[in-house]
């Protein structure tokens, strides 16, 4: 199998799984012209089963987690998973709240985080290309 | 002509269709990258899409009848690439001339459209099944608009006496914007804007991509195909642009420029090649680029009620524009 061709034509769907919208406008203003992420090749597409890397923000509530371990187990391999936004990577400003079940590496492996909240776009491609690397390493062992 | 020669030409055909399809997919996004202020994609980007999806894993849902998801993908490269087989491209008449005329054309370009719908319905997603439904929707109301184009052109030609009838081959070699009256360009002109309307909606391209329409059903026809099988009806779809802006080219923008400048022999063949696929890449840059860029989502009654009536509409009037024609200019 040969990783090297995902490096410049990654497909990205995002899941939201009970964020503020604040990381979620984020990522869509990583597409704007003034980031536009489709000049690396990434596009943002409606069904996990184009995507190669899942992109998700929120605290993951309890009605959520299970469409999560779906929509990961959706996605064909090989995938990556990032999460984007602080109440992912720890619970964030939710923390032991009583319907949050996350966060999200509790319930699918995670291979980046990145935090802020809402972290700025810069950082979101940052971690996309991350993820990336990571792809490219697990294949090389492959 | 021997078998082989026709064979080899048919590969050179096939091959450099999909190699300019994917390419012109990549100049596409780079110029709606650019309307948009964006940097956009590099030009080889379809490429690399194309390259990735055939790495990844393709997945058949369990509720999906296998054998029919699985056969569309193919179905829908095979009708797009024997398409191409048919179209004249440029200084050369189609590969497959005399074996087939335009009404074959129509029923290849409908084929693709066909074998997603089917794809669709038997991806066993509900989302699958509504862009089916959709598609089909389309499929009925553009249909008719384009059909009476084909046929326009086509009788105008066969009326000229030219033989034979009905081929492509021969609609390309016979300009008509010469050999009508007034009246008649007049009619080809609005025979030509309902082609090119017709063609964003034939590929469901914005403003008329509401069988995919990612943002409301999830990519609706493709929402459960994956790895080689979307890579196929990614290629299909690059192809299918190639040949609805040769359609338009073959019917309507069918001339050459290399007797202008005074060429012959291999050179004028070659220049009008190129020729040919500017020409190709300009109707593709307004039908479809521009278009795109610029319009939002129509709504499917609008869709379905637009071809209908004023596409329907547009198309006769032509269409009746041009027989007055004929007998005014005798
Ligand atoms: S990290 Fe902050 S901005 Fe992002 S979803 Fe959570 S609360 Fe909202």
């Amino acid at each position: 199998m040969k990783l090297s061709a995902f490096k410049r034509a990654l497909w990205v769907f995002h899941v939201a799984t009970g964020s503020c919208n604040g990381c979620d406008i984020e990522i869509v203003a990583a597409l704007t012209p003034r980031y536009d992420v489709e000049r690396f090749g990434i596009r943002l597409v409606g069904t996990p089963r184009h995507a190669d890397v899942l992109l998700v923000t929120g605290p993951v509530t309890r009605p959520m987690a299970e469409r999560l371990k779906r929509v990961y187990a959706q996605t064909p391999d090989p995938k990556a998973v990032v999460v984007v936004g602080g109440c992912g990577s720890t619970s964030g400003v939710f923390y032991e709240s009583y319907n949050v079940v996350g966060p999200v590496d509790r319930i699918i492996p995670v291979d980046v985080y990145v935090p802020g909240c809402p972290p700025r776009p810069e950082a979101i491609i940052d971690g996309v290309v991350k993820a990336v690397a990571k792809l490219e390493k697990l294949g090389a062992k492959v | 002509m021997s078998g082989w020669a026709v064979f080899g030409e048919a590969a050179l055909v096939l091959i450099g269709g999909g190699i300019v399809g994917l390419f012109y997919r990549g100049l596409d996004r780079k110029i709606a990258a650019r309307m948009q202020a964006r940097v956009g994609p590099p030009i080889r980007q379809p490429f690399l899409d194309l390259g990735k999806l055939l790495v990844k894993e393709t997945v058949i849902p369990k509720t999906a009848v296998t054998w029919i998801f699985s056969a569309m993908p193919f179905l829908a490269v095979l009708a797009s690439f024997t398409a191409l087989l048919y179209l004249p491209l440029g200084p050369f008449p189609p590969v497959l001339d005399g074996h087939g005329d335009a009404i074959l054309v129509l029923y290849l370009l409908a084929v693709p459209a066909l074998a997603m719908a089917l794809g669709g319905l038997a991806s066993g997603s509900p989302l699958g099944v509504v862009g089916a439904q959709r598609e089909l929707v389309m499929l009925m109301s553009y249909e008719f608009p384009l059909a009476v184009v084909l046929v326009a052109v086509a009788w105008r030609v066969a009326v000229l006496g030219f033989s034979p009838a009905f081929s492509l081959g021969t609609i390309a070699m016979h300009p008509l914007w010469t050999v009508v009256g007034p009246l008649g360009i007049l009619g080809l002109a609005i025979l030509c804007l309902t082609l090119l309307v017709v063609t964003p909606a034939e590929l469901a391209k914005i403003p008329f991509d509401i069988p995919e329409a990612e943002t409301e059903i999830a990519g609706g026809l493709f929402a459960e195909y994956s790895g080689t099988y979307l890579a196929l009806f990614y290629l299909a779809d690059a192809v299918r642009t190639v040949v609805l802006a040769g359609l338009v080219v073959a019917l309507f923008l069918p001339y050459g420029i290399a007797k202008t400048l005074g060429l012959a022999g291999a050179a004028a063949q070659a220049v009008d090649l190129l020729f040919w696929l500017f020409k190709v890449f300009a109707v593709m840059v307004v039908a479809v680029t521009t278009v795109r860029v610029g319009m939002a989502r129509l709504r499917v009654e609008q869709v379905a009620r637009g071809f209908w009536l004023w596409g329907t509409a547009a198309a006769l009037g032509g269409l009746l524009l041009l027989a007055l024609d004929k007998v005014v200019m005798g």
